[in-house]
């Protein structure tokens, strides 16, 4: 690899701890390819330790979980402020409610403490897996240095800014050094598409959207798809910003999908043609009534009780018109004795949510808002859940495997109707 | 006979172990239980099995883009598999092998008689896999 004068500097000792972070990046980069690196200077990260980092290392202090897991480092070492902009995605607690998690007092001063480390080296504490619903929008052609499927998905399709899927060490490396390797999304020859989806059943919620993306997510596994279908991209069908949040979110998860173009919506091409740079697709897929079922039927694999003891709303973290939704479905009515619902939504939206009355509203009914974490992320339940009901393709797919729950999918106002009769309807 | 499969190195070192053959790409955070090692994403072919050890061979890496973190928590507790044998290069795949940190072979030009719990020597320096007769 083709180093920079500066990153000699950086080799040399010049930043300290740098170091180590940029002889990182020049390994991952040399695996996948890479000539050189690149500036960026806006990284997103997953660098907020709890317990499950913490007993593997036998200890809490934050600099020795920043060295050992961020860095890679056998031994605990001084890190300086970030050289890069970089923010903090979603993380293990609920800041302010982290005791109905189940979290012990000194878990949550540990991972306190955590967050106060990252704070002081300038991280922003977004503290979601969608930053760009609360202020970090990076622009079109940006080179960036982001983790977190879903917003990598996003970012690169919906908003042509332009990311690798990090790593928690390779971002923290890009925290330190402003540095990437330009390989992978950062070339214009790895963003056009190879595989064309053609959507012939119509797709219009955002269960619907839920729903394609995770048999996108079958089909193409890491390739880059353009979709095409009537009225797919067309007002009224047009997808907004939160069924494009749910439909790369869900394509992350069965599969790898890191980009796609929507021709119409997405601004990297005006046509299909211009999607694949002129070439004829490597494979054609067709998603119809009988795909959607399979798919749905797939989502619901881990489900065999309709009692649904939880709810849960907001993967990715939901935005203020998904809050809303709830909150007036939930408007003057009562949760089932036996269900518990709780809503994740990124802390800056919480604090509009409850100017707007939603979550009064929502804790009315008996459920709960919650920030800066996910069931998934932080493997937590309500106490006895066995069977839990979601919106989101993603946290079905992932939630069953991780905490062994049955998991049923379907739209927010089944979830919703699930949570007040404490069954999931028959089908 | 022993039989000796020729690829491509990726990662030097050398390691023996029991083959886990992964007949899809495997999930790293949501993928694998790093206390264990067991693969636990619930329509993956190998559910149920574990890393642990193995000369995992897989098609590639993929999901969450914690795949590297996991595989890290997997090494710290000595989960994590002795040696990797992949088709398919990504981020996720290239970072993990960086904090995995074990032999690496790509570029096989067959898998022969590679099976699950047949033991191999991976080297991967030389760039290839030696099958033990049993």
């Amino acid at each position: 690899m083709m180093l920079s004068p500066a990153d000699e500097r950086m080799l040399a000792g010049e930043q300290g701890p740098a170091v180590a972070a940029l002889e990182l990046l020049v390994k991952y980069g040399d695996l996948m390819g890479a000539e050189h690196l690149i500036d960026t200077d806006n990284v997103c990260g997953a660098n907020l330790f709890g317990p499950r980092h913490s007993r593997v290392l036998g200890t809490t202090d934050p600099a020795a979980l920043f060295s050992r897991f961020s860095l890679d480092l056998e031994e605990t070492v001084d890190v300086p402020p970030f050289r890069a902009h970089s923010c903090q995605l979603i993380g293990p607690r609920d800041r302010d409610q982290w005791e109905l998690q189940g979290i012990a007092p000194t878990d949550a001063t540990a991972m306190e403490d955590s967050e106060r480390y990252l704070a002081d080296r300038g991280v922003d504490l977004l503290s979601t897996c969608t930053p760009y619903q609360v202020g970090n929008v990076p622009r079109f052609g940006e080179h960036c240095a982001w983790m977190e499927s879903s917003a990598v998905v996003y970012i690169n399709s919906v908003l042509g800014a332009r990311t690798n899927t990090e790593g928690r060490e390779s971002s923290a490396a890009s925290m330190l050094t402003g540095r990437t390797p330009y390989c992978g999304y950062h070339l214009d020859a790895h963003r056009r598409a190879t595989h064309l989806i053609e959507v012939r059943h119509p797709v219009v919620t955002t269960e619907d959207w839920n729903i394609l993306g995770y048999w996108v997510g079958e089909q193409v596994q890491d390739a880059v798809p353009v979709l095409t279908g009537p009225g797919l991209a067309q007002a009224p069908g047009a997808p907004t910003p939160v069924r494009l949040k749910q439909f790369g979110a869900a394509a992350a998860s069965s599969g790898d999908v890191e980009m796609y173009h929507l021709p119409g919506v997405t601004p990297e091409a005006r046509t299909v043609e211009e999607a694949l740079g002129g070439r004829r697709p490597a494979a054609v897929s067709v998603f119809d009534a009988a795909t959607r079922a399979a798919t749905v039927a797939s989502l619901c694999r881990t489900a065999v009780d309709r009692e649904v003891d939880f709810v849960m709303i907001g993967c990715p973290h939901a935005s203020l018109e998904q809050v809303r939704e709830v909150a007036r479905l939930l408007d003057g009515r009562r949760l089932a004795d036996s269900t518990a619902l709780w809503v994740f939504t990124p802390r800056a939206l919480r604090t509009v949510a409850e100017r707007s009355g939603y979550v009064a509203t929502i804790e009315r009914a008996g459920g709960r808002v919650l920030s800066d974490t996910c069931p998934a992320i932080g493997q937590f339940l309500p106490p006895g859940t066995k069977v839990f009901a979601t919106d989101s393709a993603k946290q079905a797919h992932y939630l069953p495997a991780i905490t062994g729950v049955q998991g049923w999918f379907g739209s927010v106002r089944t979830c919703v109707t699930a949570a007040l009769d404490g069954r999931w309807p028959d089908a | 006979m022993p039989e000796l499969l020729r690829g491509r190195g990726v990662v030097a070192g050398r390691a023996s172990g029991p083959v886990l053959l992964c007949t899809a790409p495997v999930s790293g955070w949501g993928g694998i239980d790093p206390r264990t090692g067991v693969i636990v994403e619930n329509r993956h072919p190998q559910h149920g099995q574990s890393v642990a050890g193995t000369v995992l061979v897989l098609p590639g890496a993929k999901g969450s883009s914690g795949w590297s973190g996991q595989f890290h928590l997997a090494k710290l507790q000595g989960t994590a598999p002795c040696a990797i044998v992949f088709t398919r290069m990504n981020s996720k795949l290239a970072l993990g092998l960086v904090v995995l940190n074990v032999p690496a072979v790509t570029g096989l030009e067959t898998t022969g008689t590679l099976r699950t719990g047949v033991v191999v020597d991976v080297d991967g320096t030389a760039g290839t896999v030696l099958i033990e007769p049993c």
